[in-house]
């Protein structure tokens, strides 16, 4: 089980993206309570969603993955994207 | 290359992937009950809105804290065992176990709050609550809950981890275990970024 070619992460990046995750997480709380009105959920998802990426881009290594399973990753996501999408457009025409 | 040195290459490679495969069927164990929550706040969106009031931002902001510095701690961790560092490795996984141990304190005077005003499912002061907010609290235990549930396992497979790096079984040559926990702590960590906002800043 011999790890080839694996990049290093260094812990500078770690800790730049660490810095970025705790800014962001800042932003989300004071923004949401601003009380943005219909705004507020739309703003926190998006905000979450760019913290998510950050994480499966640099602490979980995906931009030093192979194709293959960066588009396993966003394949999967599209997927989970189109079930909530369907949910939400039953729920509201039937 | 050998044909043995090639197949120990693929092992590595598909073992991750095996690990990935297994996220994407967390991944979507969690959806279904984030679906849920979301139809039900579209449904309810006044109960959820008073039922979220009881939360404390402050205590899910301090564990979300908690958890990305984590994260960090098990990435570096990662970059130190590539660099043949295994005292740092080791050292960092410790800090990471001190975390989750911090997040699951946390979670046990939180749950420990409710519980005493007896906001838990199926209390006598539950039973009473508009059905709406019943839906949240079941969901807010339930999201919560299967969360502290992978929080413990993680902390189970570091500790694994570590005694493999003690005994050399990791090292920086072979340390895949220690990839794939390290993929399943920032799961942990992934989930959490996303129930933070919508049970306790949303109200």
């Amino acid at each position: 089980m011999k790890n080839h070619e694996n990049h290093i992460s260094s812990d500078t990046l770690n800790w730049t993206v660490l810095v970025i995750l705790l800014l962001l997480t800042t932003i989300s709380i004071l923004a949401i309570k601003m009380h943005l009105g219909a705004f507020t959920v739309a703003l926190a998802l998006i905000l979450a969603s760019i913290k998510v990426t950050i994480v499966l881009t640099y602490f979980m290594h995906l931009k030093f993955e192979n194709s293959l399973l960066r588009i396993m990753v966003g394949g999967v996501f599209l997927l989970f994207a189109i079930v909530i999408a369907i949910t939400f457009i039953d729920y509201y025409f039937r | 290359m050998s044909s043995t040195e090639h197949s120990e290459h693929i092992d590595s490679d598909t073992g991750k992937m095996g690990m990935w495969l297994f996220l994407f069927t967390e991944l979507f164990l969690f959806g279904g009950l984030f679906i849920v929550y979301a139809v039900m706040r579209s449904k309810y969106a006044q109960e959820f809105h008073h039922a979220a009031l009881e939360l404390n931002a402050f205590v899910g902001a301090t564990n979300t804290v908690v958890l990305l510095v984590s994260s960090m701690t098990v990435a570096m961790s990662l970059t130190a065992i590539q660099q043949n560092r295994s005292g740092k490795a080791i050292g960092l996984i410790l800090i990471t176990l001190i975390l989750a141990g911090v997040f699951m304190v946390n979670k046990y005077f939180e749950w420990g709050h409710k519980i005493g005003l007896h906001l838990y499912p199926g209390s006598d002061v539950m039973k009473t609550l508009p059905h709406g907010e019943i839906m949240f609290f079941g969901l807010y235990f339930m999201m919560t809950g299967l969360h502290a549930i992978h929080v413990i396992i993680g902390g189970i497979l570091l500790t694994i981890v570590i005694r493999k790096i003690q005994s050399g079984k990791i090292n920086s040559e072979h340390f895949l275990l220690q990839e794939n926990a390290a993929l399943y702590w920032h799961l942990v960590d992934l989930i959490w970024i996303f129930l933070f906002p919508l049970l306790y800043l949303i109200t």
